[in-house]
């Protein structure tokens, strides 16, 4: 018999602390799928957050550095900038990039760094205890926003794959999903396409994966991703978003 | 034939392979892991045809699939 | 270079820095230290692998630090008093994963956006941690244009030798300056530990380790054994790298304490003091952190009284305090906001003491 599919090697033995059906271990296994197909683990550097994905150095077999919260863009590019032979990826949640994070993504992106960006977008703080995230749909019951997000006291949700996409310096952006079997082979190609991006020297990559949260959504793992294609797709639209040839 | 392999201890119980699993042939254990889980187990090993959809779906990479 | 040449002290820091093998720079604009970062972005484009970026924040430059330095780089940044506030998280979370790097502040006046004349006011946050944490950093205190260049060089040796950022504290006027400097011929430190931690790419069976550039310590017992290690290394600076500077201390029944720009100001009130017959001497920590307390407390064996003249509201007098024990008085003259204090003010103050019998 031969193997059609097992864990890849650039997944460490590690056990994942994540809750049970949260998609960020999915969102793990494609990423490491994606360096060890190209073949550049030794050429790559990953840069973890601060939020759920704080502990990604210890799953992701490459060097690796553990940013502060928001910062994984502008430590990525020191780390680029003294080796450019580097491929150099961040793994950053919603509340880290959009909010925290917010300036430090978006001028990597328009500096046209040669990084790519994971970009997990859940709709809500995980580890902090659910709180609301600036990607939190509007109606949305948080423990922040126990009400309903309110769009008239707190604003609307940021779409930062299109907000980065207007931007010169960004040559690939694409947003997919990981609610099913489908969703997941697409989202695969995104990644491995912000990879080629960056090893072809072309610029800014990023993927914006949606993923659901069932500990502080409140659901089962499996209501969570029914939750999560009929409420985070229609706010955010799935797509390759831009790709400069 | 195909042959699943499911490393039931860090499987965490969240059921997410057993909802795409084209022949529903996965079910969660009786059984608990060390860490408090129900593992799942596949229910009829000979009935799998080794698509590998509840690999691509499990977000502890728990499970090997060959063929 | 090994000639003299006649520098402001912002551009002979960048300049020192280059020779000592500073190949990146990350910055953000703020008064009075623009030139370093001018400076660097004329020359570091023409030196083989050398990057300068002009950040987009003073947190995202020494977030940047952080990544070059974790990825093996000789990386420096420089800011003022303000700029220095926002880069505090970053330089706690550098420490943390035992980062080298050189900062460097030219300190202005505060709180909050001050002033941009010269000052001494941040001494508290940069010799107490000044980030979140248990933590100490090196702190360089020059004098003058040429003592900056020798200490920049210094600090880059310092930072890979304790893995631990080094910071240069100066003041505007140090900064903005000019004097004649020597500049040294580039040395390489041959003795320094091989950076085999540093995250550069890695698959099983290189050599090493898997390189986890980090500062999360979840486990609390884990965490104190971590902060215990930094803190040997810490043990380690203030037995080894104490440095000042003393003068006419021997007999001196005053003795002036004071560093940077402040110093200078300090010799010549103590010289003029001596002409009058009163006996002055000086000692100007070189090093803030560690701080030389052993010949301050020599001197308070026969001394009078201190008097500690900073550009702040009295910050270091703790130090001195400290050092003192309770052996003599310990006055303190200090001009803040931006304003420098005179030859004549000292003076005036050391003659008081004197006509008091204090």
């Amino acid at each position: 018999m031969a193997v059609v599919y097992e864990k890849t090697k650039l997944l460490t033995d590690k056990p994942l602390h994540y809750c049970p059906g949260c998609t960020h271990g999915i969102i793990h296994r494609l990423v490491a799928e994606a360096i060890d197909e190209l073949g550049v683990q030794e050429r790559t550097i990953g840069i973890a957050p601060v939020g759920c994905a704080v502990f990604a150095y210890d799953y992701f077999n490459c060097d690796m550095m553990e940013a502060a919260h928001g910062r994984a863009p502008a430590v990525a590019t020191g780390c680029k900038r003294v080796n450019p032979n580097n491929i150099v990826f961040t793994y950053q949640g919603d509340g880290d990039l959009a909010s925290i994070g917010a300036a430090e993504i978006t001028h990597a992106a328009t500096r046209g760094e040669n990084i790519t960006v994971i970009f997990v977008n859940n709709a809500i703080y995980g580890m902090t205890g659910g709180q609301m995230a600036p990607t939190t749909l509007p109606g949305q019951v948080t423990t922040t926003s126990p009400y309903g997000r309110d769009p008239a006291l707190c604003g609307y949700p940021i779409r930062v794959s299109e907000m980065l996409a207007t931007l010169d310096g960004s040559a690939y952006i694409a947003r997919v999903s990981v609610h099913d079997v489908k969703h997941i082979m697409d989202a695969k190609k995104c990644i491995r396409k912000a990879f080629e991006t960056q090893i072809a020297g072309k610029g800014f990559s990023l993927v914006e994966v949606l993923s659901s949260c069932p500990t502080n959504w409140g659901m089962t793992p499996k209501e969570a991703l029914k939750w999560l294609e009929a409420n985070m797709i229609p706010q955010y639209p799935l797509g390759v978003k831009k790709e400069v040839e | 034939m195909a042959k699943l392999t499911i490393a039931r201890e860090t499987c965490k119980g969240c059921g997410l392979c057993a909802d795409v699993c084209p022949r529903q042939l996965l079910a969660l254990s009786k059984e608990i892991n060390s860490r408090g889980y129900h593992p799942i187990d596949i229910t009829d090993q000979d009935k799998c045809i080794g698509c590998a959809f509840c690999a691509r779906m499990c977000p502890d990479a728990v499970i090997t699939v060959e063929k | 270079m090994g000639q003299k040449m006649l520098m402001k002290g912002n551009e002979a820091i960048a300049e020192a820095a280059i020779q000592a093998g500073c190949r990146f720079f990350f910055g953000y604009p703020i008064t009075p230290q623009n030139q370093i970062p001018e400076y660097m972005s004329k020359r570091l484009p023409k030196i083989e692998g050398g990057c300068f970026l002009q950040a987009e924040s003073e947190v995202a430059a020494i977030n940047m630090v952080y990544g070059a330095a974790g990825a093996g780089g000789r990386v420096m940044t420089s800011s003022s008093s303000p700029g220095i506030s926002l880069k505090q998280e970053g330089i706690s979370y550098i420490v943390g994963a035992e980062l080298p790097c050189v900062i460097v502040n030219m300190v202005r006046g505060g709180p909050g956006l001050g002033s941009i004349q010269p000052a001494q006011s941040d001494y508290y946050q940069s010799t107490r941690g000044g980030g979140h944490g248990d933590y100490r950093m090196l702190v360089l205190a020059p004098s003058s244009v040429q003592e900056a260049v020798e200490l920049t060089q210094l600090a880059f040796d310092l930072a890979d030798q304790y893995r631990n950022p080094v910071l240069i504290m100066g003041d505007g006027l140090i900064g903005q300056m000019m004097e004649p400097v020597d500049m040294p011929e580039p040395k390489q430190n041959t003795n320094l530990p091989p950076k085999t931690w540093a995250a550069t790419g890695w698959k099983p069976g290189c050599g090493r380790e898997r390189a986890v550039i980090n500062s999360l310590y979840i486990d609390p017992a884990v965490l104190e054994k971590h902060v215990n290690h930094l803190y040997e290394k810490y043990a380690v600076m203030e037995r080894e790298e104490c440095r000042w500077q003393e003068e006419m201390t021997e007999d001196a029944d005053y003795v002036i304490v004071a560093y940077g720009t402040t110093a200078r100001i300090a010799r010549s009130a103590m010289r003029k003091l001596r002409d009058e017959g009163i006996r002055a001497g000086l000692i100007r920590p070189i090093t803030l952190w560690p701080f030389p307390a052993a010949p301050i407390a020599a001197a308070a064996k026969h001394a009078k009284a201190f008097l500690t003249v900073e550009m702040s509201m009295g910050q270091m007098v703790d130090d001195v305090r400290l050092a003192v024990e309770g052996a003599a008085p310990v006055h303190f003259f200090g001009r803040t906001g931006g304003i420098v204090p005179t030859v004549r003010e000292i003076i005036t103050q050391v003659e008081t003491l004197a006509k008091e019998g204090k």
